[in-house]
């Protein structure tokens, strides 16, 4: 594939995952939040804003996430006193930058199988390295709520500021062994060989259960929602690190925040359910080993969305269900609890796989 | 091109568009918005009292001790990648196979001492 093709094709790639799905999940989360609280809290939720004040399906959603957008694009954003003006200028950037990069490798839908040389088509960039690529990018987005929280001059927000820190880096310690079995069994860390290589039914979760549910703690500290949600907990720190943000800074973090919700879900979906394998269902092959394109291919990237969902679901499901900890609480469980759970996971599952071999 | 370099053309052009579409959501605000900065409006929000001192002052040792042991552990971690990618391979030569697992099981074995060492000196502890 020459250098234009490869171009064009991962423009196009990325106006229909990053902007057509990424962004526009990121933007109904917005208002199915606050929808599945006001369910779990027997109360009705966001119900007024109406399109021309019409009341027909989906009027109030609809009406609901557009008021939001023109109010945040609307309203007056400043920069607080003493604070460093350019910092706090590009902080909410930095957060959002990362969380969308992360979804450069992620795959959508079949790709070649492993060890067959093909075009990745539904898939940003076929990278080697595959998955962690999306650590390092990770590990980024800890510098915007940081930076942002150092430039806002604010005692909340430089409270705010070190509790993510040092809870993300933490946590990411946990996240990043979590996985280790699973490359040990699939033998690979490009999703696209992990999907192909769990097949129609060997999926992550039933070969590291124990791997899926340090994976969804660690990601729910990592996206800082409760009840891991320290860095930014109302009632002691007012909004934590953007107390001092307004208007589209502010959206743009929350921006950011939402489509790493999504991200980590997807990266859930692909790791430990399979992506989008679908359950006694052979994905055909062509002659050439490269996989036979049609109509089950769109039931395929269906499911793999469905799966998507299901994860960012169960992660509302557990923000409006548990309490918060207690800040000594979360450090001690990250290292004290997480992380020997993770390294003993690794042990077992090497000395399965050596033992059975 | 070197055809290892190849897939990260993508990555390069995505990065690009990536930041230009943070740069021009955050200035259409700036054309959009209004602009009526007041003193009152900008000093830091302290549940409406005045703030007294800088906020930048010194902070816990705790945290510098939580950095230090990310920068530990996340480098271990790194280590690991790269054997539990081949692991599968490793035991397919039966030679191997015992090397490669035996190898690993020690270097955990330091890793968890370490933590171990760690947690007893009390650097876990956020009393």
């Amino acid at each position: 594939m020459s250098m234009g093709e490869l171009i064009l094709w991962g423009l196009v790639k990325f106006v229909c995952i990053v902007l057509g799905w990424v962004m526009l999940v990121a933007t109904v989360l917005t208002l199915m939040e606050r929808k599945q609280s006001a369910a779990m809290q027997n109360r009705v939720g966001p119900n007024r804003a109406l399109i021309f004040g019409k009341k027909f399906p989906l009027s109030a959603f609809l009406g609901q996430i557009l008021a939001d957008a023109l109010k945040v694009l609307f309203k007056e954003d400043y920069e607080p006193v003493n604070g460093n003006k350019w910092l706090h200028r590009i902080a909410p950037a930095l957060g959002l930058i990362p969380a969308m990069l992360m979804w450069l490798v992620i795959p959508f839908g079949p790709g070649p199988p492993p060890g067959v040389e093909g075009h990745h088509w539904f898939q940003m960039a076929d990278l080697n390295v595959g998955i962690i690529f999306i650590f390092a990018i990770a590990s980024m987005s800890v510098y915007g709520a940081t930076i942002g929280a150092w430039a806002s001059n604010s005692a909340f927000s430089l409270l705010g500021g070190l509790r993510t820190a040092a809870q993300m880096i933490s946590y990411e310690v946990t996240l990043g062994l979590s996985l280790v079995g699973i490359f040990m069994i699939y033998g690979s860390v490009q999703l696209n060989d992990i999907i192909w290589a769990q097949g129609d039914m060997a999926w992550g979760i039933v070969t590291q259960p124990l791997a899926f549910v340090l994976f969804m703690v660690a990601a729910v500290a990592e996206t800082k929602r409760a009840p891991f949600d320290l860095p930014e907990a109302e009632s002691e720190l007012a909004a934590g690190y953007f107390t001092e943000y307004s208007s589209m800074r502010f959206a743009v973090f929350s921006l950011g925040e939402f489509i790493g919700i999504v991200a980590v879900a997807a990266i859930a979906a692909c790791v430990f359910l399979g992506g989008w394998q679908i359950p006694w269902v052979e994905t055909p092959l062509l002659a050439d080993g490269t996989v036979d394109y049609g109509w089950l291919t769109v039931a395929q990237v269906a499911i793999f969305l469905v799966k998507m969902v299901f994860i960012i679901w169960l992660q509302m499901q557990i923000r409006w269900t548990l309490p918060r900890f207690r800040y000594d609480q979360l450090m001690k469980l990250g290292w004290v609890y997480l992380l020997p759970l993770a390294i003993f996971n690794l042990v077992i599952t090497a000395l399965v796989m050596y033992v059975l071999r | 091109m070197d055809p290892n370099y190849a897939p990260y053309v993508p990555v390069v052009i995505i990065g690009i568009l990536v930041v230009g579409l943070a740069a021009v959501i955050l200035l259409a605000n700036r054309f959009l918005g209004p602009r009526r900065t007041t003193r009152e409006k900008a000093i830091p929000y302290e549940s409406g009292v005045d703030p007294v001192s800088t906020p930048r002052q010194r902070f816990s040792v705790k945290f510098y001790m939580t950095a230090m042991l990310f920068l530990i552990f996340d480098l271990e971690v790194v280590f690991i990648y790269p054997w539990a990618a081949r692991y599968s391979e490793f035991l397919r030569d039966n030679a191997f196979a015992p090397i490669a697992f035996w190898g690993m099981m020690f270097f955990v074995t330091i890793l968890s001492l370490g933590l171990l060492y760690e947690w007893k000196r009390g650097a876990m502890d956020w009393e």
